[in-house]
């Protein structure tokens, strides 16, 4: 099957009077049709501008500096403005973190979905709407309150609006940054539920972004596992939780609470990133790594391929699954 | 909508104080502040002048009672008589010459707004470049401009120097069309006199652009604040998301939204609009209140004088209340 | 130890003499330009060349070696009258933004401390003021008071009494409120002290912005009493006034009695607002952009 996605040593920089940060710095990972990708790492990892750069809405001091960026087998990073326009929200569409604020003010939620149809659909406004209804129904709002204005929704039925906004043309990929975390647990899971079922219903391939590596956990099909800038483990998501590679995996995994292992000792990880303007010569990591040797102070690791499918960027694997 | 007019109501009550508060320190100030019939006589007069005056005016009764005869008259929309010029009533002047000021006013404001939003677009847009720095300079330049100062330079080079326009008046002589409004421009168009629309045009051209300019410059730095912080909010990505137009993004999301704390603005610069267009009619010998009041304080004429302020007082109150209204009107979160 | 830190602040000064922000510089040029109309205003009787107020040569003659910027309808020299308006400028801002400033905060402090219905009936007269037109007030009060520095001073002065009025009096409402008050409170602190060890102080660090502001809008406001013949009585040197007077030879392209005095109103606007702007983005870097 052909990739859905695929990003080829994608670099993001951000031009600060500081210097350049980089906040994306080398990625590459890929994606099938219909498939989840879980985009985990801590805040600052760079995760949430690999979104945005995937729909190249970077903005300025932001700039993707090189790379490729493969979107059904073309390479989206050349295109221009007037190009890549019909793609947002028609191929591919993104949710947003904060419910409470992706939502115009002064719009009626019905107008919303009506505008994004339009845009992209030469169609009248009647059946627009009528789709619009559809729509509402689709992710749980009764269609009638279709008039009401942002305002006067609580946060899970907003980012229930934002959902039906985003799935509205049957996007072949949809982006989601965060975009459960400011609601509560039980909303949270709804949510998430709502989400696996359009994901079917649409065949859709989701990238989903998060910090919360047990939430990601219950929709991802491969993890990509981000640290400073970069992806330092790539791998289908059954593979990554069963034996994690990375010592940064192991260190994240180890760091979540487990119900069934309830005596396990509560691991945390030390140490702080490190300053992406002048990050340190050799592995990101190595400050903060239990395994750290000579080597990985002075050379950055290259990102190994152990299975097909299976990428991992430190020196302790050198292309067998053994360690060395 | 059944809130928005509860919402009116309400303001409507809240404005009923002020307006007696404000009724009460003009009274204070012609009153207690000065004395009026040494303002009218200019202190040396002789004895019976003074008790004429002072009995025309009623200013020999206890200072409560001529507070509440000053109410009494006001509600019954009586301002008075003028003290010189066959003592017309203090209403038909001011009816007589606010057309004109109204004219400026809109033709100006007209101006700055339009000055203002788009350079305040482009500044914003180009956040951190070279127009944003310009504009903002623009914006604090402007707000130190002296009106009659503007006024002069552009009278110079168009008027003096170019002889293209003309540096006073609101009409040329025995053009006035016939009064239907009392503003030139419409009632000139509407009796299809061209002869006068077009004088009347070249005659606002001046003083339009002086009151225009130096008020743009608050619209450009308010328009660019505001846009910048809406176009970082979440909504506004969102619809970059979305594959909206640039177009739709810009005016449609981003400006109506940064446009309600402009408009609230609006509000409190009328004041400044009133001013402005008070200097700019005498600048310019421009028939309106301005020139009425300025005119009338050279002459002593305390009753005009206390007219016109109190008419100001009212249509300050008037506009922020409507302001208001409008605010409701665009921000559905204000009705509930 | 003594050594880095004198270095310290040498390396600050000298950052701050030569900015690399664009506010930096707005601060930097607004007081050089404020600094000199001041120096202007002081040494003036050295600068000026002639007599202000003196007939020294024709009337309206055009700007020359002899007289730089000309003469005016009088015969006086036009560069020694806005060398001497700088000292009525500065004189009546200087009082106007004193008596606003010392009313405006006293009446707030006082009315925002005591609360009540006192503090309703005032704070509704100052928000009436704030809301009336101000230049039509002080034009009013200008007429009814007769002309003279104080006068003049006073007319502006109103203004700006229910700016600091409402500044203060909502900075003291919420401070009232804060924990250090109660603390000094709980510690039997008198009210009068409360008000001026502890409010005050706090509400002064940010008067400098609002102060250098209403200066320049006292300016304009002073330039249009003189404009309109309400400000100082002639012949004192007086940018407004002198406008006025240069207006009336404007049609026969006589512009210099009219334009040099119109020029140093608006630099002396210029140099408070700048001045006032650079200040409210350096002391409030949350509204930096």
């Amino acid at each position: 099957m052909k990739n859905l996605l695929t990003i080829q040593d994608l670099r993001v920089y951000y031009y600060l009077r500081e210097g350049a940060v980089r906040a994306v710095d080398g990625v590459s990972f890929f994606m099938k049709r219909g498939e989840t990708v879980g985009l985990v790492g801590e805040s600052g990892s760079g995760k949430s501008t690999l979104g945005l750069s995937i729909l190249k809405l970077v903005s300025s001091p932001g700039k993707i500096v090189s790379g490729k960026i493969l979107f059904n087998g073309n390479d989206i990073a050349g295109w221009n403005e007037k190009k890549m326009r019909l793609l947002r929200g028609s191929r591919i569409s993104m949710v947003f973190q904060d419910p409470m604020t992706s939502l115009n003010p002064l719009m009626r939620i019905e107008e919303h979905l009506v505008e994004t149809i339009r845009t992209h659909q030469k169609i009248p406004k009647a059946e627009a709407k009528k789709k619009a209804s559809l729509l509402l129904n689709e992710v749980g709002i009764p269609p009638e309150r279709g008039g009401d204005y942002p305002h006067q929704f609580s946060g899970g039925m907003r980012q229930r609006i934002g959902i039906a906004l985003a799935i509205a043309l049957n996007p072949d990929l949809l982006i989601a940054d965060e975009f459960t975390s400011s609601l509560d647990v039980i909303v949270q899971f709804q949510i998430l539920n709502l989400m696996k079922k359009l994901k079917a219903s649409h065949q859709m391939g989701l990238i989903f972004i998060s910090h919360d590596i047990s939430l990601v956990s219950e929709i991802a099909d491969r993890i990509a596992l981000m640290y400073a800038g970069q992806i330092v483990e790539f791998a289908p998501a059954d593979i990554f939780f069963s034996e994690p590679l990375h010592p940064y995996s192991e260190g994240l995994l180890n760091s979540v609470p487990n119900i069934e292992l309830s005596d396990q000792k509560l691991n945390y990880i030390p140490g702080m990133p490190p300053d992406l303007v002048r990050p340190p010569d050799g592995c990101r990591f190595y400050p903060r790594c239990p395994y750290g040797e000579d080597i990985c102070r002075r050379k950055e690791p290259p990102l190994v391929q152990i299975e097909k499918e299976h990428m991992v960027k430190c020196f302790r694997y050198d292309g067998k699954k053994s360690r060395t | 909508m059944a809130s928005l007019r509860v919402y009116v109501i309400r303001r409507v009550l809240v404005a009923i104080p002020m307006i007696f508060i404000l009724l009460g320190i003009v009274f204070f100030i012609m009153r207690v502040v000065g004395d009026p019939v040494s303002a009218i006589l200019g202190g040396h007069a002789p004895q019976e002048q003074i008790e004429r005056i002072k009995e025309q005016l009623g200013l020999n009764k206890p200072i409560l009672f001529q507070f509440f005869d000053y109410l009494g008259q006001l509600l019954r929309g009586d301002l008075g008589r003028s003290l010189i010029w066959g003592q017309r009533p203090v209403i038909s002047e001011i009816w007589d010459h606010f057309p004109a000021t109204l004219e400026l006013s809109i033709c100006a404001f007209l101006v700055s707004i339009l000055v203002g939003i788009f350079t305040g677009i482009i500044a914003a847009t180009n956040f951190g470049r070279f127009f944003d720095h310009a504009f903002r300079l623009y914006g604090i330049i402007t707000y130190g401009l002296f009106i009659p100062w503007i006024g002069i330079m552009l009278q110079l080079i168009f008027g003096v120097y170019l002889g293209v326009l003309p540096i006073g008046g609101r009409i040329g002589t025995l053009m006035e069309p016939e009064t239907i409004t009392g503003l030139y421009v419409l009632d000139s168009l509407l009796t299809l006199n061209m002869e006068s629309f077009i004088s009347a045009i070249r005659h606002l051209i001046l003083p339009s652009l002086t009151l225009g300019i130096y008020l743009s410059g608050i619209y450009t730095r308010l328009t660019r604040t505001h846009l910048i912080e809406v176009l970082n909010k979440d909504f506004i990505k969102s619809a970059w998301a979305r594959g909206l137009p640039k177009r739709t993004v810009i005016f449609k999301h981003a400006l109506k939204n940064a446009f309600i704390p402009i408009l609230t603005m609006m509000g409190l610069q009328f004041a400044l609009l009133l001013v402005g267009a008070v200097l700019t009619e005498i600048t310019f010998s421009w028939p309106g209140m301005g020139t009425l009041l300025f005119e009338r304080i050279t002459y002593r004429d305390f009753t005009t004088v206390q007219g016109i302020i109190v008419f100001f007082a009212l249509i300050v109150i008037t506009v922020s209340l409507l302001v208001d209204v409008i605010y409701a009107y665009i921000d559905p979160r204000i009705r509930y | 130890m003594k050594y880095s830190i004198s270095r310290f602040i040498v390396s600050n000064i000298i950052k701050n003499i030569f900015p690399r922000k664009g506010t930096e510089y707005f601060v930097l040029v607004g007081f050089i330009l404020v600094l000199l109309i001041i120096l202007m205003a002081i040494f003036a009787p050295f600068i000026a060349p002639y007599d202000p107020i003196k007939k020294v040569g024709e009337i309206l003659e055009r700007p020359s070696g002899k007289f730089l910027l000309g003469t005016d309808g009088l015969g006086r020299d036009v560069l020694s009258r806005i060398i001497f308006g700088a000292r009525t400028a500065v004189l009546v801002t200087f009082l106007a933004v004193s008596i606003s400033l010392s009313f405006g905060v006293l009446l707030g402090l006082l009315s925002g401390y005591t609360g009540g219905k006192f503090d309703t009936v005032f704070s509704l007269v100052m928000d009436a003021m704030y809301s009336f037109p101000g230049l039509i007030l002080a034009i009013v009060l200008a007429a009814m008071l007769g002309p003279g520095i104080l006068n003049t001073a006073m007319a502006i002065a109103v203004i700006y009494t229910p700016t600091y009025f409402r500044m203060v009096r909502g900075l003291v409402l919420s401070l009232k409120e804060s924990l250090f008050v109660e603390a000094a409170r709980a510690i039997g602190a008198k009210d009068r002290t409360i008000v001026f060890k502890y409010i005050f102080p706090n509400v002064i660090s940010s008067i400098p912005i609002v102060l250098s502001l209403n200066a320049a809008d006292a300016v304009l406001t002073l330039a249009a009493l003189s404009f309109l013949g309400l400000g100082l009585p002639a012949p004192t040197p007086d940018w407004g006034f002198d406008l006025r007077a240069g207006h009336a030879y404007l049609a026969s392209r006589i512009w210099w009695p009219s334009t040099f005095p119109g020029l140093m109103i608006v630099i002396l606007t210029l140099g408070f607002s700048l001045l006032g702007e650079g200040l409210n983005e350096i002391l409030n870097p949350e509204l930096r952009r």
